[in-house]
């Protein structure tokens, strides 16, 4: 099928042999996506009967697009965020972003319900950004001999920045479209109203053209200054980037928990962090344990749904778990 | 007269006792229908139950934040911090989705308040005495991987919730938010029924508290039966939080906001003027508060969120100055 090629664009192709074999378990795991469902859609019924093209055009194809666009760049966004902050527990999930860009989307819908979700995304985008700005500035003043203090009061600010959200929501009755916002799921995805993501995924790519650049930011503004990097540029960009692609996940498909966490840990434990050889396997690492992830959501409770960041939730909470109390055990 | 049967009583502690009693008949007088003549039963029922609940959550959160502080030598923990709100929630789903809706229905009342409570008990035990041990030592990593347990606890409620039938979920989402307005009877009869017994049973052992707040070797050196004692706290504090939170449902920062309260007005170490002025401070944030936002402010169930707002700042700024240790 034409559209499993699509990943490979998104992931930026390099010919490496993980990455090969990556791509080719995407495919597999992307068709399988296509295949799913609660109408039953055999290969040969896609030729002689023009409803089932449709139904895999407009509802089944852009759900696996969107899902692995998701998974793609949350992933990249979380690589980003850790090499930056220089802290392998962040995420844009445990660095207030995804909370900010939730107020900024919620103040877009009350002061200006009528501007289109262009407009509506770029408040999030804008948002996020300051929020994650904010969260430098106070993760600059953690001692870095303290590591795991970092994600811990990323956490608390985004539940007070959470606690804001709630409260303006309570007061204007809209608990239930924040509710909505914070669990992420692709059952809403139907060609035309995903197609957002794939700025995120053009950002990915741009990401990955400068992919050196971040992985010598990642040693730290005094190394990476002294090594000719213009750190302040990097990091203003990858700050850009990682606020930008929350801002669109959110304003699509709703707030996915430690994608951006588990993946990038996982892939540098196997392949280090050179950003330039990585990221690709990064993408199709996060696109693929979210697909699988959508996919155990859509067949556990058939023809019922549960949300794709519910599952990843789970999982990626237990997996970030036995990462944090190994390291306990070593260190 | 007054004076020689109160001496020993600390005076912070009386003066918050008093503008409890104050805010207390504030919250059930103010705003009554007097130029009617009596105001009905019904309205000052409603309010009487109302503040009992209050209190009651109140006494609870403050004596279980204070232990916890005092089992993990450590100002900015709470229980919630831990996930021990996050654990109560899926007991719940768990023994909605085990015994059914018709079971919990037939559980309801004291009865089931038992059953979670024990069931939390135990769970608390297992979970809260291996990870202690897991991380002995290291304050961040315990704060961090009870905050993670919190996350996952907390989706893999919703996750059994998801799985329920609607009329069963009714039934578990009517505890998953701290809401003051519906406070059910039997639920505070059971929370009294706790409270009391524990409160006392704590303020007896205040003495043996302090010592245990010194830290296990130290404790166990001075000839306290340590390692008994902390079974016997994780089981209070497992208790006084499902009481909490089965009667208003999960407050993260509350704990957290009353004993920093506590601490800077009382100067000591001392669980006899601790335990008491924390259990106080919280009835009166929750009693003043909800006459600041039900009555004055016209804003209805806010102060949950107000108060994790409040707490949260509370826990940055104490991270930042380095209290962890």
């Amino acid at each position: 099928m034409a559209e499993t090629a699509a990943p490979a664009r998104v992931s930026g192709g390099s010919p490496a042999g993980r990455l090969g074999l990556c791509l080719l378990l995407l495919a597999g795991l992307a068709v399988l996506s296509c295949a799913i469902g609660v109408t039953q859609v055999s290969p040969l019924a896609l030729f002689d009967d023009p409803r089932a093209a449709q139904l895999l055009l407009v509802s089944r194809i852009p759900r696996t697009l969107a899902v692995i666009l998701t998974g793609a760049t949350m992933a990249v966004a979380g690589v980003i965020m850790q090499l930056l902050v220089r802290n392998r527990f962040v995420e844009p999930g445990t660095t207030g972003t995804n909370e900010a860009a939730m107020l900024g989307l919620l103040g877009a819908t009350l002061l200006a319900p009528a501007w289109p979700i262009f407009a509506k995304m770029l408040c999030a985008a804008v948002a996020a950004l300051l929020g994650t700005l904010v969260f430098l500035a106070l993760a600059r003043r953690i001692p870095p001999q303290r590591p795991l203090l970092v994600p811990l009061v990323g956490l608390v600010y985004g539940g007070i920045l959470a606690a804001c959200a709630s409260f303006v929501a309570f007061q204007a009755d809209l608990l239930q479209y924040l509710a909505i916002w914070m669990s992420g799921e692709f059952s809403g995805v139907l060609s035309g109203r995903y197609e957002l993501l794939w700025l995120a995924g053009v950002l990915a790519v741009l990401a990955y053209l400068v992919a050196d650049q971040f992985t010598i930011a990642g040693l730290g503004e005094v190394a990476s200054r002294s090594l000719g990097l213009r750190y302040r540029q990097v990091l203003g960009f990858g700050v850009v980037v990682v606020s930008l692609v929350s801002a669109l996940v959110i304003v699509t498909v709703g707030v996915l928990p430690f994608v951006g966490l588990v993946v990038p840990n996982l892939v540098s434990r196997i392949m280090g962090d050179n950003l330039r050889e990585s990221l690709p396997v990064v993408a199709a690492t996060g696109a693929g344990l979210l697909l699988i992830c959508d996919m155990l959501g859509r067949v556990l409770r058939a023809p019922y749904e549960i949300p794709a960041g519910t599952v990843f939730g789970l999982f990626g909470a237990a997996l970030f778990l036995i990462m944090l109390l190994r390291r306990g055990a070593h260190g | 007269m007054v004076d020689l049967s109160f001496s020993w009583i600390d005076r912070r502690l009386l003066l918050l006792a008093g503008l409890l009693m104050g805010a207390a008949v504030g919250f059930v007088g103010w705003g009554l229908p007097w130029s009617e003549g009596a105001p009905s039963r019904y309205i000052l029922g409603l309010r009487m139950t109302k503040l009992a609940g209050l209190l009651c959550v109140g006494a609870a959160v403050g004596l279980a934040t204070v232990l916890f502080q005092t089992l993990s030598q450590n100002r900015i923990l709470t229980p919630s911090i831990m996930g021990f709100d996050a654990l109560f929630l899926l007991t719940q789903s768990v023994l909605v989705a085990v015994f059914g809706l018709a079971g919990m229905v037939q559980l309801s009342g004291f009865a089931g308040f038992a059953l979670d409570t024990a069931v939390m008990m135990a769970a608390a035990l297992l979970l809260f005495t291996s990870l202690l041990r897991r991380t002995r030592g290291d304050i961040q990593l315990l704060i961090l991987v009870g905050v993670v347990i919190a996350v996952l606890l907390r989706t893999l409620a919703g996750f059994l919730q998801r799985l329920m039938d609607p009329s069963a979920f009714a039934v578990v989402q009517g505890r998953m938010f701290a809401q003051f307005g519906s406070i059910d009877r039997t639920a505070l009869l059971a929370a009294l029924v706790v409270i009391l017994p524990v409160a006392l049973w704590l303020l007896r052992r205040s003495a043996l508290l302090d010592v245990v707040a010194l830290g296990r070797d130290q404790a166990r050196s001075l000839g306290v039966r340590y390692d008994r004692l902390h079974l016997q706290l994780l089981c209070v504090i497992a208790a006084l939080v499902s009481v909490s939170t089965a009667l208003v449902g999960p407050l993260a920062f509350l704990g957290l906001l009353v004993t920093s309260l506590a601490h800077s007005l009382m100067q000591s170490h001392r669980h006899a003027l601790l335990l008491p002025a924390s259990a106080l401070i919280a009835a009166l944030v929750l009693v003043a508060g909800q006459i600041l936002f039900e009555r004055l402010l016209d804003l209805q169930s806010s102060l949950a969120i107000v108060i994790e707002f409040c707490g949260g700042l509370l826990f940055i700024v104490l991270l930042l100055k380095g209290k962890l240790r």
